[in-house]
């Protein structure tokens, strides 16, 4: 095996590869040969670092030197300074830019990282997903091997339910229980499963397993195939996620190569293929029944439960369903025994949860803790708290199935009861951080909008119950409000969640009920004092000049209705029955003389 | 023989590929769409035939995927993310903007067919919020003054 001194980590999820870090991979190739270094220096394209928000991240090993927001004009200085005379780039630093100490922290020791615990996300950024010899140094697929060669079905799913493993993907149901389930119907053909249609705006996690960790996915699937008797298997994959369809199909050539997917495994007898569908945009298609009825190749509807799928799923054949994060903890669970699973975690939900953090805050990225770490720690310690200065208001968790969590509830430990007693939900992962700036009734709205929009149109309170609460929270946003909304509102989504078919109804209205909950005096102004309280709302605010214009004159020429008035040098006046609230005055005021109220 | 047997080479050669697979028709529809641009009713009927059903089931799902096009999109294809983190980053106002600028409404495609402009789902990208894509271009970080001078760049 070729020897190298130095690593440089490439981070080449999709948050990097959008800021550019294919061009960084190919400046350092062109950088390492001009310097004579490409014999000693590997450069690496891995799978995503979780801190997308300093993309493109670049690590340097055996030091763990964390470059961030790494540009094409650095690269010279990294090879020359850091790789060929051992002199690292300090102002490269994240630490360097991110407060005033230039302390080179490796990876453990930044606060972003100290907090977390990594089992789903192992190997995202430390491996490279296109290459499977490094997924086998990292134990790969040696649970497979255990399961084929040493233990029998039944034990495999024994394992998964004493861990406590809990479906990832929103619902929360045991996994090792669904298996069971599964390898009770009798049936010659039976199918596995993966549900990698991400369709909660805001969650990203399974993308960057898909994209940093691939094989992980292909072998838990055999191993859910080996316990459930099925030898086929489907992931159903966004089709906005290209960089991970690509690197899973290479992923299953080169396992299939390997001997480790395909007829007879390991020699065990045991065969089993997997085959990649995509999907086509519908954000139902994330619910399993309609996902399966998407495979077949129809409208994405789902349909009533039972039969459920364990009984008759996909080609109407007993079928097994999982999402991808949950399987990502299967290998790990076989390896290192259930016992070790459950010590991490709480005693209802073991184990860990990744969160895709984003918004109003200054780590955006991925996250991995433990079940029951309260949300401040993950939105302070590792979130780093609010940007600008400015107040927390809500984290909005369980996309648009979830709700909005206020401040005084940020000690409550995040599990899956414990958020549903909220008024939330564990979700898929997605965790939205809103500031004072953002008006809770205009968030409610904006969910809606997306589940009215999503909806497949199957049943009657999905299709028209919560079009007719876009409508009521359209009103209220615009002004038109009136005495007695908040309580039709109250009433329809009420009904919605006791008589929607499927999940995505039943929980569409939870935003509008969550937000009632805790932001009611918010509606309340909407709807009576026709005032946004966060001044978000475009038709209840109005653009005020105060008393630090200098009467420079550009926001009046930058006024597109001219609605201001005044002389050079005199504070301006605006309008308010002429202005349009475009905001093009505040933008072009350079002395912040400009509010909204 | 006519340019019409010509034209319909390719779908003929993804309609051979598919048609024994279980579920084949999403995989034919999304790959003629690749080639094509679009699923005019035109192509839609020749794979409703091929594939050995109805034109009203391939229109069904042809209408139900969001991903689906029965109209040709215009040169450059801008889509503006409408994820949550995007959204609570003033991605609404990069939008507006777009649509003002091009004098378009969202949804739909320039006269002279060099734009199209759309609101798209979550990227996945959040960590760049908010964020738009021209064709496979991605921006991040953008801001509605920033607007112009990105479509500059693909203006013919």
């Amino acid at each position: 095996m070729e020897y190298y001194r130095s690593h440089v980590l490439v981070c080449g999820g999709t948050g990097c590869t959008s800021s550019g870090s294919a061009t960084l991979l190919k400046l350092l190739d062109e950088k390492l040969a001009e310097y004579g270094l490409e014999k000693e220096v590997k450069p690496i394209r891995t799978g995503c670092f979780g801190l997308c928000e300093a993309g493109p991240v670049v690590i340097v090993y055996p030091e763990g030197t964390f470059y961030s927001r790494v540009t094409p004009r650095d690269i010279d200085e990294i090879v020359s300074e850091h790789l060929l005379k051992g002199r690292v780039v300090k102002r490269l630093l994240h630490h360097a830019k991110q407060a005033e100490t230039a302390v080179d922290l490796s990876l453990d020791e930044m606060p972003f990282y100290k907090h977390q615990t990594r089992v789903a996300l192992r190997n995202c950024g430390v491996i490279s997903p296109e290459n499977i010899d490094e997924y086998l140094a990292f134990d790969g697929y040696k649970a497979l091997e255990k399961c084929l060669l040493h233990m029998t079905p039944q034990e495999v799913t024994a394992t998964v339910i004493a861990s406590g493993l809990r479906g990832r993907g929103g619902g929360g149901f045991p996994t090792g229980i669904k298996w069971q389930l599964a390898s009770k119907s009798e049936s010659p053909v039976k199918y596995i499963i993966c549900n990698a249609d991400e369709g909660d705006p805001g969650a990203f996690m399974d993308r960057s397993v898909l994209e940093g960790d691939p094989h992980s996915v292909l072998e838990a699937m055999t191993i859910a195939g080996y316990a459930i008797g099925a030898h086929e298997g489907y992931i159903y994959v966004r089709a906005e996620y290209p960089i991970a369809v690509k690197r899973l199909e290479i992923a299953i050539e080169q396992a299939k190569g390997y001997g480790l997917l395909g007829e007879n495994i390991l020699e065990s007898g045991f065969s089993f293929d997997i085959h990649i569908r995509l999907g086509a945009g519908a954000f139902v298609c994330g619910e399993e029944t309609a996902l399966m009825v998407s495979i077949e190749g129809r409208r994405g509807e789902p349909h009533p439960k039972p039969p459920f799928p364990a009984v008759k799923g996909l080609f109407d054949m007993p079928s097994n369903i999982n999402n991808v994060e949950t399987l990502a903890n299967i290998p790990p669970i076989i390896n290192k025994g259930p016992e070790w699973f459950r010590s991490m975690g709480t005693e209802k939900s073991p184990g860990t949860k990744v969160f895709a953090l984003g918004g109003k805050i200054n780590n955006t990225g991925l996250v991995e803790v433990p079940m029951g770490t309260p949300l401040r720690t993950v939105i302070y310690d590792i979130g780093g708290g609010i940007p600008g200065g400015k107040q927390f208001k809500a984290v909005q968790t369980g996309g648009p199935s979830g709700g909005c969590i206020p401040a005084e509830l940020l000690d409550v430990p995040i599990e899956y009861d414990s958020l549903t007693a909220i008024g939330s939900m564990m979700g898929s992962g997605g965790m939205i951080v809103m500031d004072e700036d953002n008006c809770m009734v205009d968030i409610a709205r904006f969910f809606l909008d997306f589940t009215v929009d999503e909806s497949c149109g199957k049943c009657t309170p999905c299709r028209i119950g919560t079009k007719r609460m876009l409508e009521i929270l359209d009103r209220i946003v615009s002004g038109k409000g009136e005495e007695g909304d908040i309580e039709k509102l109250e009433k329809l989504a009420e009904t919605i969640k006791a008589t929607a078919l499927c999940g995505l109804g039943q929980t569409a209205p939870n935003p509008v009920l969550s937000t009632l909950r805790f932001f009611r005096h918010e509606y309340e102004a909407h709807i009576r004092d026709k005032k946004c309280p966060a001044h978000h709302c475009r038709a209840l605010l109005e653009y005020v000049i105060g008393p630090d214009c200098r009467g420079c004159t550009a926001c009046m020429k930058a006024c597109p209705v001219g609605a201001i008035t005044g002389e050079p040098k005199v504070v301006h006046h605006i309008n308010p029955d002429k202005c349009i609230r475009c905001g093009a005055c505040q933008t072009k005021c350079r002395f912040g003389a400009i509010s909204r109220q | 023989m006519c340019d019409c047997q010509n034209a319909y080479a390719e779908l003929d050669a993804i309609i051979l590929r598919h048609k024994d697979e279980p579920g084949g028709l999403m995989p034919v529809m999304q790959e003629a769409q690749n080639a094509y641009g679009a699923l005019t009713m035109d192509i839609q009927q020749r794979i409703a035939d091929g594939m050995g059903t109805t034109l009203s089931e391939v229109y069904g799902v042809a209408t139900f995927y969001a991903q689906f096009a029965l109209e040709k999109k215009g040169k450059h294809v801008i889509s503006v993310c409408m994820g949550t983190a995007c959204y609570v980053k003033g991605a609404q106002a990069v939008l507006d903007k777009l649509a003002e600028y091009l004098e378009i409404p969202v949804g739909s495609t320039t006269s002279d067919g060099q734009f199209t402009l759309q609101a798209t789902r979550c990227l996945g990208a959040c960590g760049l919020a908010p964020v738009m894509t021209v064709n496979d271009e991605v921006f991040g970080r953008v801001t509605p003054d920033q607007v112009a001078g990105i479509l500059d760049k693909f203006q013919d």
